[in-house]
């Protein structure tokens, strides 16, 4: 299987308050194409920092993030807004819709930057929207829309340019729990479906449960596979779960 | 490429009041720029107007303006001998004897009176000039009767024909109310030269004599031919150039117009740059977003500059909108060759509504700079963090 995200050695150090604080202490992660990964662990155990590095939102402070094999320390920052814009999806805890434009537009704007005539920039976004269920939602602003349905959206928006591989930040963290066993469904179908590699950044076990593999982050540090944080051992495993993720169905 | 252009009008549009002020301030601003640069182009319109190209008007030396000019009676009759002048249907000389002085009259502006142009001259002084009467007839050799210009009449309550008004030695009788287009023939009074020349006590001389040149070939060679007479004492210059010069009394308005809309720029300017500023900080998510989905630096510099040039673009469209009615606004501005009022209409052509836009969209452009700058340069989580 063909590697798709590969971080070396990865760390990142900021200051806060004049302290030094280690958010990521020398990660190596992997993933191959058509793999679903769910990154857990409690706030502040350095999950946001590894999504944001990964998609060149910010820069390490040593190591090494390779994207496809691409290096991406190499690119400047207009390759790396290009670069963003090719091959990853992002969607946000809080969706970040553009609030002043439509859901079409919305899912319109990253074909933007892509050689797509107005046509088929309106043919694929509208493709998008009916992919996620909101075919009759196009020309609704997002303050027409309930939170599922914005995050739904968001989806759209993240998978329209058709990119290597999706990262979602807390995605059901603003969501009620119908809504966000909708947009997790969603993502599974796009998984197994699609064959999308996707990245899923979440502190809910929940959440986790739909993905097919799930690592943890604790303090800075990525666990290896299987291990689970101390802390975290009182609370139920999201593999433990007597129901089956659709993920797990799949593969069984 | 840009990000939408949709994105920044509808932005503009949520936020109506912020909006609608800052506009106001640019429009205003480029209204008063467009309203000073119509009055000089009206100005210059009717100063254009009242020249005739074949004309030459002759001062003595040394003079540059009617007003403090004399030519006497020996050197007029030298002056139409001169060769290169064109002849009348008659075969008379076209040549002009002037006297040119001013009389107050009371407007309702101005109770206490302005001066106005009284100038005395013989029918071919009317045959050189593209006039023609509105009303009445006109005045009489030997009679003290004048005939007044169409703004005059309009402007001055007693300039009415039938009415009697003074100047000189007594009163004079309005016979006739004449129209010489958009010159500045409108803003006088025409009389008899002898009449007028006799009320002055200037029976042996005038103010200025006025030639016609054959062809434009000609022209200059007449002007030289006056100019290198050495039995004259006298300069000439086109009647185009003449009054090109009185173009000149609306400099101070001018200037103190473009005065107001600068400074009255320079604070819109800032407005400009605080909403765009204001919209920087409130759009801090938006511009993380729009960056993480893969817009550049630039495009985001450009789409904020967009939306400071789209409203100040706009709002000079209004300034340039208020201003149009000013096509129909007749004036006076007096003049410092004169010493007279001359009447004009403001001239708001394409070149000022183009001087508007321009001014309005430079406002933009650099009201919007530095805050399009900030946007451009936040880094992505920062701005994702921002409220």
């Amino acid at each position: 299987m063909e590697v798709v995200i590969e971080t070396r050695e990865l760390s990142k150090d900021y200051m806060r308050d004049e302290n030094p604080v280690t958010a990521l202490k020398g990660v190596d992660l992997r993933m191959t194409g058509g793999e679903f990964l769910a990154l857990m662990g409690p706030s502040g155990s350095g999950k946001s920092t590894l999504l944001h590095l990964i998609a060149a939102m910010d820069r390490p402070s040593s190591g090494e993030v390779l994207v496809l094999g691409q290096d991406l320390r190499a690119l400047g920052k207009r390759e790396l807004a290009r670069w963003r814009n090719r091959h990853i999806g992002f969607i946000f805890q809080a969706f970040n819709l553009i609030p002043v434009l439509t859901a079409l537009e919305n899912v319109m704007l990253p074909l933007k930057l892509t050689g797509l005539r107005a046509k088929q920039q309106l043919e694929h976004a509208t493709t998008a929207l009916e992919l996620v269920g909101l075919g009759d939602r196009l020309h609704h602003f997002p303050r027409q829309l309930s939170g599922g349905q914005e995050q739904r959206v968001a989806i759209a928006r993240a998978i329209v340019t058709d990119p290597d591989f999706i990262l979602a930040d807390e995605l059901t963290g603003n969501l009620d729990a119908s809504s966000a066993n909708d947009v997790l469904a969603l993502l599974c179908a796009l998984n197994s479906g699609h064959r999308k590699t996707i990245l899923m950044v979440t502190h809910d076990p929940h959440a986790a449960h739909y993905a097919r593999t799930t690592r943890y982050l604790d303090k800075g540090v990525l666990l290896p596979e299987g291990q689970v944080p101390q802390d975290w051992m009182a609370a139920p495993l999201p593999h433990a779960s007597a129901a089956m993720s659709p993920a797990q169905m799949q593969s069984h | 490429m840009m990000v939408p252009l949709s994105y920044n009008t509808r932005n503009l549009l949520v936020r109506k009041t912020t909006t609608l002020m800052t506009a106001s301030g640019i429009a205003l601003s480029v209204a008063i720029l467009v309203a000073s640069l119509a009055l000089v182009e009206g100005l210059s319109t009717v100063f254009a107007n009242t020249a005739n190209p074949l004309q030459l008007l002759v001062l003595r030396k040394g003079g540059d303006s009617e007003l403090g000019s004399t030519v006497s009676t020996e050197d007029f009759e030298i002056l139409r001998s001169v060769s290169g002048i064109a002849n009348d249907q008659a075969g008379q000389p076209l040549a002009s004897q002037e006297l040119v002085n001013v009389a107050n009259l009371p407007s309702s502006d101005n109770p206490k009176g302005m001066n106005v142009t009284v100038r005395g001259l013989s029918p071919v002084g009317i045959e050189m000039r593209n006039v023609h009467l509105l009303a009445g007839c006109w005045f009489q050799a030997g009679k003290r009767e004048v005939v007044v210009g169409k703004a005059v009449s309009q402007r001055y309550p007693s300039a009415r024909i039938g009415n009697h008004i003074r100047f000189g030695k007594g009163d004079w009788e309005i016979t006739g109310v004449m129209d010489g287009g958009q010159s500045a023939l409108n803003s006088e009074i025409w009389g008899d030269f002898n009449q007028i020349s006799g009320d002055y006590n200037r029976q042996d001389s005038s103010s200025s004599v006025l030639l016609r040149a054959t062809d434009p070939v000609s022209l200059d060679a007449l002007k030289h031919s006056v100019e290198d007479d050495p039995r004259l004492n006298a300069s000439a210059m086109t009647e185009r150039d003449y009054y090109q010069k009185q173009t000149a009394s609306g400099a101070p308005l001018e200037f103190l117009g473009i005065l107001v809309s600068v400074i009255m720029a320079i604070g819109s300017g800032f407005a400009t740059a605080n909403i765009m500023y204001a919209a920087v900080v409130r759009r801090g998510k938006e511009i993380g977003t729009l960056k993480t989905l893969g817009f550049s630096e630039g495009s985001i510099l450009l789409s904020f500059l967009s939306e400071s040039v789209l409203l100040s673009g706009l709002a000079g469209a209004l300034g340039c909108v208020i201003a149009l009615p000013l096509n129909w606004v007749t004036t006076g501005v007096g003049s410092t060759t004169s010493f007279s009022e001359i009447a004009f209409r403001f001239h708001v052509d394409a070149a000022a509504l183009l001087a508007g836009l321009i001014f309005a969209v430079v406002l933009g452009a650099a009201g919007g700079a530095l805050p399009a700058r900030a946007a451009a340069r936040k880094e992505i989580l920062n701005a994702l963090r921002e409220a």
